[in-house]
């Protein structure tokens, strides 16, 4: 069954040896050449599972990988059955709330630290479940050790949370306070972001 | 006045020339133009475009009819622009394409409303020739005179071929972005992040002594290929860079790759990563809609691509034809008359171009 289609992928919700799993297939785009197009959707899968991986290493919360499908440029990871956090931060009680906004911060900063881009960080992005929040999706994520973007990772962060919670905009200073409690070089961040604000890119 | 002080010697010339020019035709009686397919009284805009390469001057009425489109376009004999060389091509050209456009439209400077220019961003020479010789026939005819950002042209004269709401995958030699109205303004959600593509064709056809532009050369070599040599697909987001493209290409010429496989691997990587950007900003924005826009928008091959990722979504693929792909007069004309005709207003002293002129700088109220 598909549950969600984006620009490059097709999320479907299946059963892999018994249980249910989300299997991303990456699908063929017919206006690149084929041999093109088969070496990029090669290559992202495996860095998508990398930087699944990776995360969870580190402790941030993604789903577990369990296959890589090669020959259908497919992802078969752990299915998450839960709300995501857009849904339920308005749903929250205010302590709870911050709780949750300081996680996300940490679970950013601890990315970060370990040079590690999302690349398209949104409250649709994270799932709560067990108390924890998982990050899904880091089909535009990469390794980076820049600030440049980092910042930009934190930037489309604070974008999307504007546009997703303007009641709650006051309270985006706790992500901003577990962010710099798991990553020393925060300000440095911080500093790159003022500057990628005054170039007026929108991404 | 602040203006003069700023003004180069070939924009003097240019002056003198557009007042020897259309001297006959100031200071009579103003005559309404008539729509021919409505017999409706129709404002008549004036656009002139000088951003870069190419002079233009387009004129055209509130239906967004085109009644003259001129241009001409500085082609160097070797190498590529150099600035002032081109803006004195525009200095010379500009007064008998004024002549040719009324000529063309079948009107008199009396039946015009308005003058448009581009005002940015482009060749700091370039646009002060075209913003000089706007200033002049806006004073001499006691016109106003409006400044329109290139790049959000490119995306209104899409409205020629009926698109209303597009992603515009703009691609021409200085600039290469994926635009679209976001929140009330022409956002950018993609653009190069070093040059732009057509500026990398141009550097490459050089290396290969073609003639500037290079861009019809390659497409032609291009079409003699199917065999592709890997080159750095460069995608960072939904940003791309080119830069990368081009020294590898250089590489594989001098490893005795043949100049037909370079330029079919060339085209088939940089417009595979413009066509997935623009897809992924079509996803972003939930738009229906895809525009070509700029010089590069020519190209079949990358034509065919978008069109092939726009069928794929069920959205619609607009391209308007190579005159308004290009720059030209008439899309500063139209763009000119919508800015106007939603009331905004600029004085002689607004005009300064800018050569940085960014497309989300513009506040869009005419949308």
């Amino acid at each position: 069954m598909i549950i969600r289609r984006g620009a490059e992928a097709e999320i479907h919700l299946t059963k892999w040896r018994g249980q249910k799993v989300i299997a991303k297939r990456r699908v063929p785009k017919t206006y690149r050449l084929a041999v093109l197009d088969e070496d990029l959707r090669q290559v992202r899968i495996k860095t998508e599972a990398k930087l699944l991986a990776s995360a969870r290493k580190v402790g941030v919360p993604t789903p577990a990988v369990l296959d890589i499908n090669s020959s259908d440029c497919e992802l078969v990871m752990e299915y998450i059955d839960g709300p995501r956090l857009k849904d339920v931060l308005p749903e929250a009680d205010p302590t709870e709330r911050q709780e949750l906004l300081r996680t996300v911060g940490k679970h950013v900063g601890t990315l970060h630290s370990q040079d590690i881009i999302h690349g398209d960080l949104t409250t649709s992005n994270m799932i709560v479940e067990g108390g924890l929040i998982y990050f899904i999706d880091f089909s535009l994520g990469e390794w980076s050790i820049e600030f440049e973007s980092k910042g930009v990772d934190l930037h489309v962060l604070m974008e999307a949370y504007e546009s997703t919670h303007p009641e709650l905009l006051e309270e985006f200073k706790f992500v901003m306070e577990g962010y710099r409690e798991k990553f020393k070089d925060a300000k440095a961040v911080e500093d790159k972001i003022q500057d990628i604000i005054s170039r007026g890119r929108y991404t | 006045m602040k203006v003069n002080c700023l003004l180069p010697p070939a924009s003097c010339l240019l002056i003198i020339s557009i007042l020897n020019h259309l001297y006959l035709l100031s200071k009579k009686t103003y005559v309404h133009y008539y729509n021919p397919d409505t017999t409706v009284i129709s404002m008549l805009c004036l656009g002139i475009e000088g951003t870069a390469h190419t002079i233009g001057v387009g004129i055209v009425d509130e239906s967004c009819n085109i009644l003259a489109n001129e241009y001409k376009m500085y082609s160097p004999a070797e190498g590529g622009i150099h600035p002032r060389e081109a803006a004195n091509h525009h200095a010379v050209h500009l007064p008998e394409m004024l002549q040719s456009a009324m000529d063309a439209a079948k009107i008199t400077a009396k039946e015009l409303d308005l003058i448009a220019f581009s005002q940015g961003p482009g060749l700091g020479p370039c646009l002060r020739t075209a913003a000089t010789g706007a200033r002049t026939l806006a004073l001499m005819l006691n016109l106003p005179i409006i400044g329109v950002n290139h790049c959000i042209a490119h995306l209104e004269i899409g409205a020629k071929t009926g698109s209303t709401d597009p992603i515009l995958l703009y691609v021409s030699g200085g600039n290469t972005q994926v635009i679209a109205f976001a929140h009330k303004r022409f956002r950018v959600f993609g653009e190069t992040l070093d040059i732009g593509l057509g500026n990398m064709l141009d550097k490459f056809g050089r290396h290969e002594g073609m003639r500037f532009p290079s861009g019809k050369a390659i497409e032609d070599s291009a079409s003699k290929s199917k065999k592709y040599v890997p080159l750095p697909y460069s995608v960072k987001g939904m940003d791309v860079a080119f830069s990368g493209i081009l020294t590898a290409s250089i590489q594989e010429r001098e490893n005795n790759k043949s100049l037909e496989d370079i330029c079919f691997s060339i085209q088939e990587t940089c417009f595979a990563m413009l066509t997935e950007v623009t897809e992924r900003a079509m996803a972003h924005t939930e738009k229906q809609e895809v525009l070509l826009g700029g010089g590069v928008a020519r190209n079949k091959r990358l034509q065919e691509m978008v069109r092939t990722m726009a069928e794929a979504r069920d959205a619609g693929f607009f391209i308007p034809p190579p005159d308004l792909c290009i720059d030209n007069g008439a899309m500063i004309a139209w763009t000119g008359l919508i800015m106007h005709k939603a009331g905004i207003k600029m004085s002689v002293m607004d005009t300064e171009v800018r050569q940085r002129f960014r497309t989300d700088e513009v506040d869009v109220i005419w949308r």
